[in-house]
C-alpha cells in the first residue's frame, strides 16, 4: 500500500558532550559523561551531581535567556542541515519543556502577578524561538514532565500525517536551576553520586542539561532515512508523582506500539532509565508484560543525566545514530541487574543487524509514552 | 449534534492576568450554575456543594483545584459512570501560564534558604501535566494524557491537536479544554467533552470552542 511516511530530516544536539548529534553520538560511545559534583552554585546549598552546560559554548547573540539560546542555536544547527524554509506557516515548532524560563522567578523579583515578564510564560517562549527563525505560526508547547519530548514528536507525527504543516521542528530542552534542583534534592530523589540506572545499587537520578532538535518532514519513499512510525501515550492512572506498581501506562502504549511493529525488529528499547527505584523497576515490568524481556534495554541518563524536555528527542536521536552504526549503546553506570523482572541491559556497547528501536518513557502526572523509529523500508 | 458533548465555563469579570480582584460566573451546559461569586471561596463552595468526597482536593496547588472543580462538574454532568472508560478516554488540556500558581508559591519557599526550606508537596505541583493525572487517577483514565501550551487561548490550535489526538484508534473521547491559572482567585477554564465524531470537524470545533471561550 503506497502511503505517506514521516521521516527525519535533520537533527542536532547541544550537550557539555557536543554541540552535533555526530560528537555526542561519539561521546556516548566511547563511554564519556559530563556528569560531575557541583558545589558552592548559589541558592542550592546541598552538592548535587549533574551534567551542565557551560555557556560559553552558546553563540547566539542578542537578548536571550540560556534556555532560548540553546534552543535557537540547536534549531539554527539542524536548518543548516537541510533545505527548508523555517519562515513559511507551513513550518510548525513545537518546543518540548517543563520548566522552560522558571529562574526568571528567582529571588522574589515579581510579587505581584501583573509585575511578570511575559517571558515567564512558555508559549511566549516558543513564540520567541520560532520568531527568531521569521516563523510566525502559533507554535507548539508541550508540557508533560518527562515525556514532552517524546509527546512533542508523536504531535509532530499526527501534524505530518494529517496534512496540517509540511514540516515539523521539534526542540526539546530545559535548563537546571535552583527551582528544579532543590525541588528534586526535596523529593529525595537525585543521587549524590553519578547514577546507576537498572543497577541493585542505583540511588536515584541526577539532572542534565540539553536541547535537541528533530526536523519531520513528509515523504513517499523511506530510502535509508529514518521513519517514525508510530506513538501512544497513557497514563497509570495511579500516583501523580510515583511510578505505578504495576507499570500499567508504560505496558499500555508499548501494547499499543506493538501494533505497528514487531519484536523481531527492534535493535533495543531505549528506556527512561532514570536510576530512581522505582522508575527502573517500573519498566522491567512493562518490558516483560509487553513480551519483550528479550530485547536489550539500555539507558542514556549515565551519560546525560535527566535532560527533562530535552530527554525524548536527544535519546530518539542518539538511539538513531546507535542503529546507524549497528549499535546498542551500553548503559553507562550499570553492573548488575537490580530490578525484579528479568531484561537484557548491558554496560558494554553491543552489536545489533536491526533497523528499528523503541524509545519509552515516563513521568510525573502518571504519563508514559512509546514511540517506534525505523530505518529505510516500508511503513 | 454538537461537536461539544458538555461543557463547563468558569470565568472571571476581568481579565486573569489583570492583578484586579475579580467575581466569577460558572456555567455548564449552557445553564449558569453560580454567578458574581468570590474568588478565594468558589472553588471550595463549588467542592463542598457538588463532590465532598475526595478531601485531595485541599492538597491540590490552584490550577489542580479549578481543573480538577471543572472536571467533576463536567463529568458529573455526563452522568455516565466514570470508570468505565479505561484506556478509550484521555484528558488532553491547554493553557498559557503552565504552572505559574504553583511555580511562584514553591519559589517563595527556596528564595530564604535561612528562614525555609524547599516544600517537596509544592513541588510536585510545578508541572502542569499533573492536573491531567489528578483527573485520571480520580476517574481510572488510561489514555492518553497531555498538556500544550499555547501562547494565548487559540480555538484553531486547540482544536487541531484535539482532533489528531484521536489519531489514536483506542480513543473514544476527550476531557479536554483551557485550564489557566496565575494564582489562587485568578484562574480561567473551559472545559469540554469531545468525541471521536469531532474527527474531520476541525473548523468547526473550532469556532465552537471560541464561541463558549468569550
Amino acid at each position: 500500500m503506497e502511503r505517506e511516511m514521516v521521516v527525519k530530516l535533520a537533527d542536532n544536539i547541544i550537550s557539555p558532550l557536543g554541540v552535533t548529534t555526530e560528537e555526542n553520538y561519539r561521546a556516548v560511545k566511547a563511554g564519556r559523561s559530563a556528569l560531575r559534583l557541583h558545589e558552592g552554585v548559589p541558592g542550592i546549598p546541598i552538592p548535587f551531581f549533574a551534567s551542565l552546560i557551560d555557556e560559553n559554548i552558546l553563540t547566539v547573540e542578542g537578548d536571550y535567556t540560556k534556555f532560548e539560546r540553546m534552543c535557537i542555536q540547536s534549531v539554527s544547527a539542524a536548518l543548516a542541515n537541510c533545505d527548508i524554509d523555517a519562515s513559511s506557516d507551513r513550518v510548525l515548532f513545537i518546543v518540548s519543556t517543563t520548566k522552560a524560563n522558571v529562574s526568571l522567578l528567582a529571588g522574589g523579583r515579581y510579587p505581584a502577578v501583573s509585575d511578570l515578564p511575559s517571558a515567564v510564560l512558555p508559549g511566549v517562549v516558543a513564540s520567541r524561538i520560532a520568531s527568531y527563525f521569521s516563523n510566525h505560526r502559533t507554535p507548539l508547547v508541550v508540557s508533560n514532565a518527562c515525556i514532552s519530548g517524546v509527546c512533542a514528536q508523536i504531535e509532530a507525527l499526527r501534524a505530518l500525517e494529517h496534512g496540517l504543516c509540511d514540516y515539523a521542528v521539534v526542540v526539546g530542552a530545559d535548563v537546571q536551576s535552583a527551582f528544579i534542583v532543590t525541588g528534586f534534592q526535596a523529593l529525595k530523589a537525585v543521587s549524590a553520586e553519578a547514577c546507576r540506572p537498572f543497577d541493585r545499587d542505583r540511588k536515584g537520578l541526577n539532572l542534565g542539561e540539553a536541547a535537541a532538535t528533530v526536523i519531520y518532514g513528509r515523504t513517499d519513499t523511506a530510502d535509508n532515512r529514518w521513519q517514525m512510525m508510530c506513538g501512544a501515550v497513557r497514563n497509570d492512572a495511579n500516583h501523580i508523582s510515583g511510578p505505578s506498581r504495576t507499570g500499567e501506562g508504560s505496558y499500555l502504549a508499548l501494547r499499543s506500539v506493538l501494533q505497528h511493529i514487531t519484536p523481531d525488529e527492534i535493535a533495543f528499547i531505549s528506556a527512561h532509565g532514570t536510576a530512581t527505584l522505582y522508575n527502573d523497576e517500573m519498566e522491567s515490568i512493562a518490558v516483560n508484560r509487553a513480551g519483550l524481556a528479550n530485547i536489550p534495554v539500555g539507558s542514556l541518563k549515565g551519560s546525560y543525566g535527566h535532560t527533562m524536555g530535552a530527554a525524548g528527542v536527544l535519546e530518539t536521536l542518539l538511539s538513531m545514530s546507535a542503529v546507524d552504526d549497528h549499535t546498542v549503546l551500553g548503559t553507562r553506570g550499570f553492573e548488575n541487574l537490580g530490578v525484579s523482572r528479568p531484561i537484557s541491559v548491558s554496560s558494554e556497547n553491543r552489536t545489533t543487524d536491526r533497523h528499528a528501536f523503541i524509545k519509552l518513557i515516563s513521568g510525573f502526572g502518571g504519563c508514559n509514552a512509546a514511540a517506534a523509529f525505523k530505518k529505510g523500508g516500508d511503513r | 449534534m454538537s461537536l461539544i458533548k458538555h461543557y463547563v465555563r468558569i470565568s472571571g469579570q476581568q481579565p486573569i492576568d489583570s492583578g484586579h480582584p475579580t467575581t466569577y460566573n460558572v456555567c455548564l451546559d449552557g445553564q449558569m450554575l453560580v454567578s458574581n461569586a468570590p474568588a478565594d471561596t468558589l472553588l471550595a463552595d463549588l467542592y463542598k456543594g457538588h463532590i465532598g468526597d475526595y478531601p485531595k482536593f485541599y492538597k491540590m496547588d490552584p490550577l489542580c483545584k479549578a481543573g480538577f472543580i471543572a472536571s467533576e462538574l463536567l463529568l458529573n454532568a455526563e452522568g455516565r459512570r466514570r470508570e468505565q472508560w479505561g484506556e478509550s478516554r484521555g484528558v488532553v488540556l491547554f493553557n498559557a501560564a503552565s504552572s505559574l500558581a504553583d511555580d511562584r508559591n514553591y519559589q517563595a519557599t527556596i528564595d530564604d534558604p535561612e528562614t525555609s526550606f524547599p516544600s517537596p508537596s509544592l513541588f510536585v505541583y510545578t508541572l502542569p501535566n499533573v492536573l491531567t493525572g489528578e483527573i485520571a487517577i480520580r476517574n481510572h483514565f488510561y489514555g492518553e494524557t497531555n498538556f500544550i501550551v499555547l501562547p494565548t487561548l487559540d480555538s484553531e490550535a486547540m482544536a487541531s491537536a484535539i482532533e489528531m489526538t484521536f489519531s489514536d484508534g483506542s480513543l473514544q473521547s476527550l476531557v479536554t479544554g483551557w485550564v489557566d491559572c496565575y494564582s489562587e482567585s485568578q484562574y480561567d477554564v473551559l472545559m469540554l467533552i469531545v468525541e471521536r465524531d469531532a474527527i474531520g470537524h476541525r473548523d468547526e470545533l473550532s469556532d465552537e470552542i471560541k464561541r463558549l471561550a468569550n
